[in-house]
């Protein structure tokens, strides 16, 4: 793509609207940024944010509205408009060919590297270069994609985005795969390049918002809701602003009332995809009664263990015991039969089987019990009942149980999923990142189940990548680090800062883990 | 039978015999590298065979039989890549799954290229094709000589088809965007490369490919025509390309294993085995599956698109 | 709030949608096989005609359809039990042959056997080793992760060679070598393994009934069983089926089971119903047929049911037109290629959210006023993720 040097004083999108199959995901949407401002797009997840600027990007097309540059009306048809006029985007799901190079990647997106046969990759790699000193990123121009680690690679997609010739800068979530530390980093960085640079920031994260923007405009379900100054508002004034009313997400009030130890990880081994040690030597053991948080940025072993639980992937070595079971090596039935319960990262695809109907779904895992089953034949009226019970006590939405689970919001699948693995009445309980994506409505009614269960006496394992989720709900928080744990705290005495030094291997004592 | 005499008989059966797969895999090789796997090859050859056998058959009074081999030729490549294209828009633009599209364009291909050869030609029919082209100089090279450089040109083509594809996939920009748009087609996207355009170019390359090959078979190699004169070979041409890693060099080598594998019926005839003629005919498919199963691992280097419609309005 | 007015408005459109995919799709493929009927100097119309109407003439003709019918409701429920399992099976031809020479070995080697035994032994032989045979491409696959697609096309060619070879060697009709003309074919089948004529004069058999038996039960197996529940899970999500403690792995290996097993027992009733003896094409192509039979009958016993009968009719005409008007038999494989084609075309509209969700659009902006605004527009309530 050709890249223009003419600076952008003005961008306005106006009554920009977009709908896909029965959402609307922007509503007349309207806003401004000017020249060498930080504006930051505040939403929820799926308030439409990232939509937004997609259209922005050229990769969706509006079906109502407009985009102004400097005051004229332009059309962007693909992404190659859009990077003609100096708008670059950093996603926040890395937009890099994982087999290719660094160069290569920066070379595949910029014409000014391809000729009819030749393909200039010196040239690419002095560009690299120019950047990478102008703006304090380092990069290896040389190395492959899939060999980076999360955070150097957010530096190359940053890198190659500033090599397109970017005036104009979107970044969406930026921080989502950083350490507290890595993000105040970036966040500094940002505010040096806002002098020549414009920049719209994406987040759900308060904090932030207030530390880097200028102004803010808040869209809640698809609409403009505020558009000010950032230093005007309170992160609670903006929480209430995206939410719609006064946030109150559940609390453990922690009292110490855990029983005996349930689940027993000791010395676990398992290897990652690539064949390195992902989780090498973790230990942890879980209470009756206990949610245990596990903390960390992803990238960890967290994939790892959570496997290794559900029976998905072998360990190397170790021991995992239930109670007096050894689940070490099982496999995901006799897992299941053991008494564990899992909630899993991706609700669409593993929590339930998308076409199969919500009562079948509430079966998935019990379909051949004797309940709910005569000989080798399913017992149709028996899943019925079963269905229209859970789908009552836990208001899953819909029009009937012989709905497809597919078909329904993400809030009313991971109730689908939770109303299953409850029904079941689990010893221990894994549940991974159980709220993401899903609004304060839906994860307020998994938060209440989840310290419910507690309540009960199960044993939860709380995975997730929100700090706030789990701080709030854990008794105990454990941080994981390469691997393994690296501190096992009380939930009282942790702080986002401390937490988030161990999350970064930071000794306590001053080492580095 | 000495040794020498053995390798050497190999070899002379098994060099030109590999050509056609060699043609047909490597045009596979661009289609799954872009991230769509075509089983329609089978049927693209077919139709390739077929129309390359017309000319040379029905207007050798009218033409030299130079001019009608080359025409035969190309109309071969130009339906090959125009069938590349129809499977393009059934599975690009009509996002149908490519495994079940491809059998229904082998079975398109193979009963239209049966049906014409029926009511235009009738019987089995032989045409005298193109020639060998002895390589002045290099021929006369002992041992090697023969088997190497007195090929059919097509069959020289194909081998320098290898070296050229390298360069292009992994040294143009081109080729750059086909391997691009097979591992991540949502990030080649939003560097503003058409992931669309590019797969449907690579499938019209992969396509006049396979027609090539199978107009390789009709006038080169059997110099006729048959309903059963593909044989499966596209299908081990797909099965080729899992096999040499989606690289040239290993589709090379995969080509001249397989090929071996077929000219082992028509060994054993002049080696006067007794070895039953079935088993003999079954070798190469039995050897697909062996390589297959082997090659379990190759899974990690496949273009990870492969096989995965893309969908730019898909939210993710 | 949705007037009366406005869902039959969107009924309309909806129904709108779905009429013009299956005309465009019956469109394309009958558009496909006139031209290249006109190539051949044919007039499309006329053949047409004549394979939809000529066989249901007469009695005879009507009962070949039937004939044709059995196998191919045989093969297509085993097709159907593998794609729903998530396993494409095109190996259903290779696995007829071998279930066809398993039962010709059986009947063969045991001709004194009185009939209420030899002829379920035979059958059911047919059936296993036709299991057996797909059960190769299930653990291939289910072990090796090996493309059940090529795996089961190379094990078609094998089957052949198979097939060929034994007809031609061992089990050749001795006869034919010593004073036939070297027809690969065994001998007749003894008595007691011929399945029974239904119509005196025809050759429709008890296969039908054997067929359409399957079929109720096949429905019962897929969505009344714990193994049709599993089969189905693996086949829709199995990483969701694998999180729910399913044998994944398994759930293939069974199903190649069934669907080879189908195959086979089309085979055994192919011999043991009409031919009575093996012969060489005996098989003719059933394999595939049966394929775009399962497909076009939704992969759902009770429409494979009805797309048996239709592709029996094509089938059919499809000889008569051969015969009749000079139409090579091949025209019936450039028929179901285009068939195929349109219908997974079709299908793919039918699935795809944005399309229909474009089209519909498209259409209601001629008659509506602005869209109303829904009451949910995130992700998170009433949509698709």
């Amino acid at each position: 793509m050709q890249t223009s040097k003419a600076q952008i004083s003005s961008l306005r999108l106006e009554g920009v609207t977009k709908r896909f199959p029965g959402i609307l995901a922007c509503d007349h949407v309207s806003i401004e940024v000017k020249a060498g401002q930080i504006l930051a797009l505040v939403g929820e997840n799926g308030a439409g944010k990232s939509t937004l600027m997609n259209i922005l990007m050229g990769l969706y097309q509006p079906d109502e509205g407009r985009i102004l540059i400097n005051g004229h009306e332009t059309r962007f048809r693909s992404p190659n408009d859009a990077y003609a006029c100096g708008i670059g985007m950093v996603h926040q799901h890395f937009m890099l060919v994982p087999n290719l190079t660094v160069t290569e990647n920066v070379a595949l997106g910029s014409k000014d590297f391809q000729s009819f046969l030749k393909l200039d990759l010196k040239g690419a790699r002095h560009r690299i270069a120019e950047v990478s000193e102008r703006y304090g990123l380092p990069v290896q121009p040389d190395a492959y994609v899939d060999q980076l680690s999360v955070g150097e690679q957010q530096r190359v997609e940053l890198v190659k985005t500033l090599c397109f010739g970017t005036r104009f800068l979107i970044l969406d979530e930026p921080t989502s795969a950083l350490t507290p530390q890595e993000t105040d980093e970036l966040i500094s960085l940002l505010k040096r390049m806002s002098g020549d640079i414009s920049i719209i920031f994406i987040s759900h994260k308060l904090n932030e918002v207030k530390a880097l923007s200028d102004t803010v405009t808040v869209l809640r379900r698809g609409s403009v809701v505020y558009r000010g100054e950032t230093k005007d508002n309170s992160s609670q004034e903006l929480a209430a602003l995206m939410t719609g009313h006064e946030v109150n997400l559940p609390h453990n009030a922690c009292e110490d009332g855990c029983g005996n130890v349930l689940v027993s990880i000791k010395d676990l081994k398992v290897k990652s995809d690539r064949g390195n040690l992902a989780v090498d030597g973790l230990s942890l053991d879980i209470r009756s009664g206990e949610i245990l948080g596990l903390a960390g940025v992803s990238g960890n072993g967290q994939r790892e263990l959570a496997d290794v639980l559900a029976g998905l992937r072998k360990a190397v070595s170790g021991s995992i015991m239930l109670e007096e079971i050894n689940v070490f090596g099982k496999s995901p039935r006799e897992i299941i039969d053991a008494g564990f319960g899992y909630i899993p990262e991706d609700r669409h695809d593993e929590g339930i089987v998308p076409t199969f109907s919500i009562r079948e779904n509430l079966i998935l895992k019990d379909f051949a019990t004797p309940r709910f089953r005569i000989g080798p034949f399913l017992r149709l009226k028996e899943s019925e009942k079963n269905a229209e019970d859970l789908v009552r006590r836990f208001d899953v939405r819909c029009s009937s149980q012989e709905t497809a689970a597919g078909s329904l919001s993400g809030g009313n699948i991971q109730k689908v999923i939770l109303a299953r693995e409850l029904a079941r009445q689990p010893k221990a309980l894994v549940s991974v990142y159980p709220t993401r994506g899903l609004d304060m409505g839906a994860s307020e009614f998994i938060h209440t189940k989840l310290l419910e269960l507690r309540t009960s006496g199960v044993a939860i394992l709380l995975i997730s990548e929100e700090l706030e989720e789990i701080m709030n709900l854990s008794d105990r928080i454990a941080v994981i680090y390469k691997g393994r744990i690296v501190k096992i705290l009380k939930s009282s005495e942790a702080t986002r800062a401390r937490l988030g030094l161990l999350m970064a291997g930071v000794q306590e004592d001053g080492g580095v883990a | 039978m000495n040794p020498v005499d053995l390798v050497l008989n190999i070899l002379t059966i098994g060099v030109p015999f590999s050509v056609a797969l060699l043609l047909a895999s490597t045009g596979e090789m661009f289609n799954q590298r872009a991230g769509i796997f075509n089983l329609g090859c089978e049927g693209i050859m077919a139709m390739g065979a077929f129309l390359a056998f017309l000319p040379p058959y029905f207007l050798k009074d009218v033409l030299s039989p130079d001019t009608a081999n080359l025409l035969g030729l190309m109309i071969a490549v130009f339906a090959g890549a125009l069938l590349g294209i129809l499977f393009a828009v059934v599975t690009i633009l009509f996002r149908a799954p490519q495994g079940i599209s491809g059998i229904g364009l082998q079975m398109l291909g193979v009963g239209i290229a049966g049906t014409l050869f029926r009511h235009f030609v009738g019987g089995v029919t032989g045409v005298p094709g193109i020639a060998n082209f002895p390589i002045p100089g290099l021929s006369k090279i002992s041992f090697l000589g023969p088997v190497l450089f007195d090929l059919n040109p097509v069959a020289y083509f194909a081998f320098l088809l290898v070296p050229i594809s390298w360069f292009v996939l992994f040294k143009t920009p081109w080729g750059l965007r086909v391997r691009a748009v097979g591992t991540h087609p949502r990030a080649a996207d939003t560097m503003g490369i058409n992931v669309a355009r590019v797969r449907f170019q690579a499938l019209a390359l992969g396509g006049a490919f396979a027609g090539l090959a199978g107009a390789y078979l009709s006038l080169c190699q059997a110099k006729m025509f048959a309903d059963d004169l593909v044989a499966g070979r596209g299908f081990i041409a797909v099965a080729l390309v899992y096999f040499g890693r989606w690289h040239p060099l290993g589709i090379l080598g995969g080509s001249l294993l397989f090929s071996i594998a077929q000219s082992f019926q028509l060994s054993v005839q002049v080696w006067g085995i007794d070895f039953p003629y079935e088993f003999a005919v079954m070798l190469p498919y039995v050897l697909v599956i062996v390589v297959l199963a082997l090659a379990r691992k190759s899974n990690k280097r496949s273009p990870a698109a492969l096989g995965k419609p893309y969908d730019r309005e898909k939210r993710v | 709030m949705k007037t009366e007015r406005t869902s039959t408005l969107k009924f309309a459109r909806e129904s709108a949608y779905f009429t013009l995919i299956v005309l465009g799709a019956i469109v394309a493929a009958v558009g496909i096989g006139a031209f290249v009927l006109k190539l051949i100097g044919v007039n499309p119309i006329d053949v047409y005609l004549v394979i939809l109407t000529e066989p249901l003439k007469d009695i005879y003709g009507i009962t070949e359809i039937l004939v044709r019918t059995s196998p191919l409701i045989l093969i297509a429920l085993g097709i159907a039990i593998a794609f729903r399992s998530g396993i494409l099976n095109i190996g259903a031809e290779g696995q007829m042959q071998i279930g066809i020479i398993s039962a010709a070995a059986i009947a063969l080697a045991f001709p004194e056997l009185p009939k209420p035994i030899l002829l379920p032994m035979v059958l059911i032989i047919g059936a296993i080793g036709g299991a057996l045979w797909g059960g190769i491409a299930g653990y291939l696959k289910a072990r090796m992760g090996v493309n059940e697609i090529l795996s089961t096309v190379m094990l078609n060619y094998i089957a052949a060679q198979v097939y060929g070879f034994l007809l031609r060697g061992p089990m050749i009709d001795p006869e034919e070598l010593t004073v036939g003309s070297g027809t690969p074919q065994t001998i007749r089948l003894p008595r007691a393994a011929w399945l029974d004529r239904l119509i005196p004069g025809t050759r429709l058999h008890a296969g039908l009934i054997i067929a359409l038996v399957m079929a109720v039960l096949v429905y019962l197996l897929l969505w009344r069983t714990t193994t049709g529940f599993r089969l189905r899970a693996s086949g829709a999500e199995p990483r969701a089926a694998r999180f729910a403690g399913i044998h994944v792995e398994r759930s293939l290996i069974i199903a190649m089971l069934f669907s080879g097993g189908f195959a086979g027992l089309a085979g055994a009733i192919e011999l043991t119903g009409v031919h009575r003896r093996a012969i060489e094409s005996i098989s003719s192509g059933y394999g595939f047929s049966g394929i775009v039979v399962a497909l076009f009958g939704g992969l759902h016993p009770a429409f494979i049911v009805p797309s048996a009968i239709f592709f029996g009719l094509l089938l059919i005409g499809a000889d008569m037109t051969q015969r009749a008007m000079a139409v090579p038999a091949n025209m019936v494989l450039v028929l179901q290629g285009a068939i195929i084609l349109s219908i997974v075309s079709a299908q793919s509209f039918f699935k795809d959210p944005y399309a229909k969700d474009k089209f519909l659009r498209r259409l209601s902006s001629i008659h509506l006023p602005r869209q109303k605004k829904k009451n949910a527009p995130t992700s998170d309530r009433g949509g698709k993720r």
